[in-house]
């Protein structure tokens, strides 16, 4: 029954991806892009990966779709027509496609207990979390333990990128215009505003639980970050984006996001200074295991806080912008 | 049932195709970076199909010491950051086609280039 339900899934997400191409209204093509979204987080917690669906859900069907509005108000939604026909390129997709397919034959069927994958490190995770990290969820202890220096890049990556959005955005700021009426968001539409305040508490509370709870069961800063973001998002949209930018102006919300890097790479050296290696957390405390588990603690809440940063900053440089005429 | 369990990896492969072809065929610059995501989620899905295993369960242990049998965690950590790697490029990729809609009135890449041109 379940893999019926994962075919079915798989096959809709095909479905989904050709309509996103084919369709020529952007604007359809972006909310068609929030469902392919959901289905894929749906199919990712078929495949037993819970903090992978929680992450996809929050991301792709929730923020990438705000982003991708926000830039659509800007710039039209309206693709052009093209007569000629794309030969080339299907000519190349068609020969790539039947290479990859070819190839897939020498691969282990799905969920083969015996495949190469899962016989190098990802075995010796598992027996050793328990013990050395003392921590149910796996992934949590091999995303901000074991392997925290990758997620320490992963982290500069997101800070990169959302100072970029930053910078290109800057100039041309609509907000502050006298000659231009207040963003009012919806606060003028009685359904949208009543269900979004009673939502918005309960948004943050379960990132909340998430960033607290990821040690112990699925979540950490990755998931919770995004959802808070969520919510943060959600009061702009209701209220409008003057409103909005007052809670958390500009200047706090790249503080954050220097900050939880920060903090992060603070917590590398500090193993350092107390005698271990960088991001190594186990002198934080007498009990080797206490200390992993608060230095793990630390580093998922600067990665919570540099992921909100970015995200909610990333929406308000999009939204607040001048539009084109 | 060899056949159906490789079914993962042709949808990964066809989602692939689709992503490249939206890059490298469509003009509109929104539509490449569609295209973009597509793509990446087709990788993520190669990464989480090669993860599972047969009758496991989430990788998070409720009683430690009993033999359980998880899927393969660190494939997870892996797609985990990369999602979110993922919307920070694609905003940044979304923040640059709003300045070049700015600049040249379009983001149909072939008037683009004739704009361009024509400076």
């Amino acid at each position: 029954m379940v893999t019926a339900f994962g075919f079915v899934l798989l096959t809709l997400l095909l479905v989904t991806a050709v309509a996103i191409v084919v369709t020529p209204n952007l604007f359809v093509a972006v909310m068609l892009t929030s469902i392919f979204s959901l289905l894929m987080a749906a199919t990712f917690f078929l495949l037993d990966a819970a903090d992978v669906a929680l992450t996809e859900a929050a991301i792709g069907a929730g923020m990438s779709t705000i982003l991708f509005l926000g830039a659509l108000a800007l710039i039209g939604e309206h693709e052009a027509r093209r007569r000629r026909r794309p030969w080339l390129p299907l000519a190349v997709i068609g020969l790539t496609a039947f290479t990859l397919i070819y190839a897939t034959f020498d691969k282990p069927r799905l969920g083969d207990p015996a495949a190469p994958v899962h016989q190098h490190v990802a075995p010796w995770y598992l027996e050793q979390t328990p013990e050395l990290m003392g921590m149910s969820n796996v992934v949590t202890a091999v995303l901000a333990g074991f392997r925290a220096y990758d997620t320490l890049g992963e982290v500069l990556v997101i800070l990169t990128a959302g100072f970029g959005v930053l910078l290109i955005l800057a100039e041309r700021r609509a907000g502050g215009r006298p000659d231009r009426p207040p963003a009012v968001g919806l606060r003028h539409h009685l359904i949208p505003r009543v269900v979004g305040q009673l939502l918005i508490p309960f948004i943050v509370l379960f990132g909340l639980y998430l960033q607290f709870h990821g040690e112990f069961g699925p979540g950490g800063g990755f998931q919770a970050g995004a959802i808070i973001a969520v919510g943060i998002v959600l009061h702009a949209l209701l209220e409008g984006e003057a409103a909005g930018r007052a809670i958390l102006p500009t200047r706090v919300l790249t503080g954050l996001m220097a900050g939880g890097a920060f903090l992060f790479a603070a917590v590398g050296i500090a193993g350092m200074l107390l005698g271990g290696e960088f991001l190594d957390y186990s002198g934080f405390s007498a009990d080797p295991v206490a200390g992993q588990q608060l230095g793990v603690h630390l580093v998922e809440a600067g990665v919570g806080i540099t992921v909100t940063g970015t995200l909610v900053a990333a929406f308000h440089a999009f939204a607040d912008r001048e539009r084109p005429a | 049932m060899k056949v159906l369990g490789l079914y993962n990896y042709w949808v990964f492969t066809v989602l692939l195709m689709i992503g490249l072809y939206a890059i490298i065929a469509r003009g509109n610059l929104v539509k490449k970076l569609l295209g973009l995501s597509i793509f990446q989620s087709a990788v993520f899905l190669l990464y989480i199909s090669m993860a599972k295993v047969e009758g496991g369960t989430a990788p998070i242990i409720q009683h430690a010491g009993e033999p359980q049998l998880f899927s393969n965690p660190l494939p997870h950590v892996l797609i985990l950051t990369a999602i979110v790697v993922g919307i920070s490029t694609i905003a940044l990729g979304l923040a640059i086609v709003v300045r070049i809609r700015e600049e040249f009135g379009t983001i149909e890449e072939d008037e683009i280039q004739a704009r361009d041109r024509d400076r």
